[in-house]
């Protein structure tokens, strides 16, 4: 079992740019068809400053810190038994490539069903940008197969 | 196209629906780069059996991206106010994502008038994989 102290723990602060070149991979890589996301022309036209980070995309560079699962490793779980339960975003400004966003998660909960079979970890992160403005939310619980 | 608006709109209308590719090993291989998120269990096939898995699956995170779409086809995300989602079962090699979305409720909020659209992502066979909803704001 995981151990509870760790509830209210905080990790992974760190800054993350949003680059053009990593844009137009993530709309590839999502099979974006819509222009503005992957054509500065296009987003200019839309009257978007430049390419617009999507949706998904803050969790992507969450993902940036240098050791993204190494909150798994200090709470001792193993990353093959883990799967993403679920993940909710809450949009404050509109974020765009050259913004440069800083990270901070937290550790809200840790909880257990059917005895234990299944662990679940309870993370919300915030993200500023380089204003130091609340850009967005983040929450998403793991889920542990511990069976 | 004409400009959406909360009026033009009315619980229970479906916004525009869209399918994917097939989800191939290239397609992880490559979300995995463009996203960040590395886990092998996405990409390499020995760690995945190793876990207990048959084969490598899906990131949650690829249908989340592909669900948004129909969002941002729909309205500017400029209006996106809030989106979430459950993963409600893995997505495999092989799946065909279609998304899907549809008015719940209208209602106004910090000033604003809002619906929340309630999406799901479903494979070929119509087993559910995500479902959630979001808020966004219409003029």
């Amino acid at each position: 079992m995981i151990d509870r102290s760790h509830i209210g723990r905080e990790f992974g602060v760190h800054t993350a740019d949003i680059e053009k070149g990593r844009l137009r991979f993530f709309a590839k890589a999502t099979g974006e068809t819509n222009p503005i996301y992957f054509d500065e022309d296009a987003a200019k036209a839309a009257d978007l400053p430049t390419l617009p980070s999507p949706p998904t995309f803050l969790f992507s560079m969450d993902m940036e810190v240098p050791e993204p699962f190494e909150i798994l490793s200090v709470l001792n779980v193993d990353l093959g038994k883990v799967l993403h339960g679920n993940q909710a975003f809450e949009y404050f400004k509109d974020v765009y490539a050259g913004d440069a966003i800083t990270f901070r998660s937290e550790i809200t909960d840790i909880f257990d069903k059917k005895g234990g079979a299944l662990e679940f970890i309870d993370v919300k992160t915030r993200a500023t940008n380089q204003q130091g403005d609340l850009v967005a939310e983040m929450a998403r619980t793991f889920v542990i197969r511990n069976g | 196209m004409s400009e959406i608006t909360y009026a033009s709109v009315k619980v229970g209308d479906v916004i525009p629906a869209l399918t994917k590719d097939e989800i191939t090993r290239i397609t992880l291989g490559l979300f995995a780069g463009a996203s960040g998120d590395h886990n092998p269990i996405h990409i390499d096939i020995d760690f995945a059996r190793a876990a207990g898995m048959e084969d490598v699956f899906a990131h949650g995170m690829l249908s989340m991206a592909y669900l948004a779409q129909i969002l941002t086809n729909w309205v500017p995300q400029t209006a996106l106010r809030s989106y979430a989602v459950r993963f409600t079962a893995i997505t495999h090699l092989k799946d065909r994502i279609s998304c899907s979305g549809e008015i719940t409720e209208k209602f106004q909020e910090n000033g604003e008038t809002r619906v929340r659209v309630a999406v799901r992502a479903a494979n070929q066979d119509g087993d559910v994989k995500l479902a959630g909803d979001a808020v966004i704001v219409l003029p």
